[in-house]
């Protein structure tokens, strides 16, 4: 089976400091990987290369696209990146506010990603974004409602909506359970461990929270000071760390 | 003879302008950025209109110049009487004698032909500017044709009004390729965009001219099922009766009495010389005979 | 079906001045389908510490663990995840979840993963608590909100939900009633009948000597000089 990202050896500084470096793995379709580490440990580094948002000083980034197989996006030219991003590509940031348009209703935002592919019927578009308000548990009441109108875990909810809608195969979150209380982060965690179920997603989740990856990542890869130092399935890692920092990571966590 | 070099902008300065008109016209839909001069009069009276005719403008042309279809309003009557002490050409109020129309809002009734050109003053050129503050962003929009964006302001419309109720300042996509804010004129006018004479837009403050070729492909954004309509308002113009133009509504006392008008004064009063009467209209025959 | 060959273990406990625990060594054992072995020894003796070794929850330095002849010691993560969907079955001791998610959701996921269509899925998931007692009206509620012994039958509807070839038990009867033991049992020997193969923990003897064909006491692979 071909990877659906193969990556290879990115590597990114900032000037003299080091971002990551040596950072190397396969995602398979289906498959949910979780990195996590402390802040500063590169995470979020990593991620903004996979993604596209930073150019990695060095390193491959291989998708394997819909119709010519892997190929390295960061060889793509832009307009190819920037088509994937909105296709096949999702990104959830840990701030609603980043990945949504605030002064735009909450069927608009929807609405963007499908426009921007093409869609040029009002009614289907509504149609559409009505399903997905029900997915992620908004009132479809709500479709004209401005985000800056909704609870921080129902801007959160609608960025996912906005993210699916297009049916991207790799979802990229940057901390998605991030700033929500615990109970909109339960919530929030079910929705998306079922959606990655039911629309059979790839996605790459960076958080600090143990908790979160236990529950959706298949697999794990520990950062520390840029870079990986552990890797592997989620439950062998938190269960019984072999690297020191991981051990340590672990057991300063109040039970999870 | 007047003390101002023709037209008022220096040599220089023309030339740089005609070269942003040329890649204009070369790119149909595309902003391109030029120099915008400091001009005897504030942004927002036309600044980047009159610097694109300024540069247009050859001696033996006749100048017309409306602000919202009417030759006799502020704006247009300073910018006429700008370039009759500058340039020192002929002017003239009715649109098929003029060589170059300089506009504000509008587009005359009567077609244009091929030996024309049509100027229109811009405020804001970029269509994508109030859903997308960032001008990287958008110009990165325009350079790969995402615009996803522009149909988001349109479905925003629907949501909000059961239809499209952008009124003016239509989005369209020009030659299938750039879309371009037509500038604040009523969508009624956006189907005449095709049109035989040459369009240039300037914008003067935002500093970008841009343009339409002759016979160039002009479509306004809509969806499948909410498709573009050319409205207007419902009646016929009180004084040569004509109901097929655009139409301003006038308040004429405190009671609440108003009339329609035609926005385009010289197409109305060529109408009433040929004998058409509206509602409240008076016979125009005489008066031309006897003035 | 299960074959296990010169297994060992250690732990390092790098921030303990890095303590080396060798818990185990040159561990051997096969079961076949139908086949259900006991694995027994002391408290601390390393039954479960090998049954999640199998599981692939623990890692193994040496030696070779094959499940359906692949070897969980070598796989990568995502064979040991396909592993896991449809060919080895873990009843732990402790039922861990998503907040939030319905018992009947809880109960049916493993056969949603593998594809199943959702009604079909409820229904067995539906019998499945059925006949181990969880009352109806507590379907629709995350099984976080209940008892231990609940949770626990939670716990082995969701375990037997899909019918693994490889199963491993960790106590499935600890803290139930009778009646419920006897349920939990008829479900091991249908689930042998049926071919699997079955590594457990029993601390109920006569659950045991009911079920398994073998035992095994671990205690044996314990190196005697890292106690």
């Amino acid at each position: 089976m071909t990877p659906l990202l193969q990556v290879k050896n990115i590597e990114k500084n900032y000037g003299a400091r080091l971002g990551c470096k040596d950072v190397s793995f396969d995602l398979y379709p289906g498959e949910v990987m979780g990195i996590v580490g402390e802040s500063g440990s590169g995470k979020s580094t990593l991620l903004n290369c996979l993604a596209g948002h930073l150019e990695p000083d060095q390193g491959e980034v291989l998708f394997n696209t819909r119709i010519e197989g892997l190929r390295d996006t960061l060889q793509m030219s832009e307009p190819e990146r920037r088509m994937l991003a909105r296709t096949d590509w999702a990104f959830v940031h840990q701030n609603a506010r980043d990945g949504l348009r605030m002064g735009i209703s909450a069927g608009g935002n929807m609405g963007e990603r499908l426009m921007a592919v093409g869609d040029r019927h009002y009614g289907q578009i509504r149609t559409q974004a009505t399903e997905w308000l029900e997915k992620v548990e908004i009132s479809e009441e709500r479709i004209d409602d401005r985000p800056s109108q909704f609870s921080g875990g129902m801007q959160q909810r609608l960025q996912i909506a906005r993210n699916l809608i297009t049916g991207p195969r790799l979802v990229f979150m940057d901390e998605p359970t991030g700033g929500l209380d615990v109970s909109v982060q339960a919530r929030l965690l079910d929705l998306i461990r079922s959606l990655v179920r039911e629309l059979g997603l790839s996605a790459i989740i960076v958080t600090h929270d143990l908790a979160v990856v236990r529950l959706l990542a298949d697999r794990l890869m520990v950062m520390k000071s840029g870079h990986v130092v552990e890797s592997g399935l989620t439950d062998q890692v938190l269960d019984d760390p072999q690297d020191a920092y991981t051990q340590l990571l672990v057991s300063s966590v109040l039970q999870v | 003879m007047s003390e101002y070099n023709f037209a008022y902008l220096d040599e220089q300065t023309k030339r740089m302008i005609r070269r942003a008109i040329l890649k204009g016209l070369a790119i149909p839909g595309y902003q391109v950025p030029f120099a915008s001069r400091e001009m005897p009069m504030p942004y927002g009276w036309g600044t980047g209109g009159v610097q694109v005719s300024a540069a247009c403008l050859m001696p033996e042309d006749v100048l017309k110049v409306i602000d919202q279809g009417a030759d006799d309003t502020t704006n247009a009557v300073s910018i006429r009487k700008f370039f009759e002490k500058t340039a020192e050409v002929e002017t003239t109020a009715a649109t098929s004698e003029a060589t170059l129309i300089q506009t504000r809002h509008r587009i005359p009734e009567e077609d244009l032909s091929e030996d024309q050109i049509l100027v229109y003053q811009v405020p804001i050129p970029e269509p994508l500017r109030f859903l997308e503050p960032r001008e990287t962003e958008t110009r990165k929009m325009h350079a790969l044709e995402e615009y996803g964006l522009m149909y988001v302001k349109l479905y925003e419309d629907i949501s909000q009004h059961g239809q499209i109720a952008t009124s003016y300042s239509y989005p369209i996509k020009v030659e299938g390729r750039y879309v371009m804010d037509p500038s604040p004129i009523p969508k009624f006018d956006n189907p005449k965009m095709e049109m035989s004479a040459i369009q240039l837009f300037g914008a003067g403050r935002e500093q970008r001219i841009y343009a339409i070729p002759p016979y160039t492909n002009v479509v306004s954004l809509d969806f499948e099922d909410y498709p573009f309509e050319a409205m207007k308002a419902d009646g016929c113009c009180a004084l040569c009766g004509a109901d097929h133009t655009y139409l301003d509504e006038v308040i004429i006392d405190d009671d609440g009495g108003r009339m329609f008008v035609c926005s385009d004064t010289d197409y109305c009063e060529s109408r009433r010389a040929a004998g058409h009467i509206g509602a409240q209209g008076t016979p125009q025959n005489q008066e031309v005979s006897a003035s | 079906m299960i074959e296990i060959k010169n297994v060992s273990k250690t732990f390092t406990l790098h921030n303990q001045s890095a303590t080396s625990i060798n818990v185990m060594r040159d561990a051997n054992l096969v079961v076949k389908p139908g086949e259900c072995v006991a694995l027994t020894g002391n408290s601390g003796s390393g039954k479960s510490t090998l049954m999640r070794m199998i599981y692939g929850n623990y890692l193994t330095q040496e030696g070779e663990i094959l499940i359906n002849g692949v070897d969980v010691v070598q796989a990568e993560p995502r064979d040991i995840i396909e592993l896991r969907k449809t060919t080895l079955g873990y009843v732990s001791q402790f039922l861990r979840v998503v907040p939030r998610v319905s018992t009947l959701n809880v109960v049916a996921e493993p056969l949603l993963k593998i594809g199943v269509d959702v009604k079909i899925a409820e229904e067995r998931a539906k019998e499945l608590l059925s006949r181990l007692r969880i009352p109806q009206n507590l379907w629709q509620l995350s099984p976080l909100t209940f008892s231990g012994g609940e949770q626990q039958r939670v716990n082995i509807a969701r375990g037997f939900a899909h019918e693994y070839p490889a199963m491993l038990l960790d106590e499935p009867t600890a803290s139930l009633d009778a009646k419920n033991r006897e349920t939990v049992l008829t479900l091991i020997e249908d689930a042998k009948a049926r071919g699997a193969a079955i590594i457990g923990i029993f601390h109920d003897e006569a659950a045991r000597d009911r079920v398994c064909d073998q035992q095994i006491d671990v205690s044996i692979f314990t190196p005697k000089a890292a106690a």
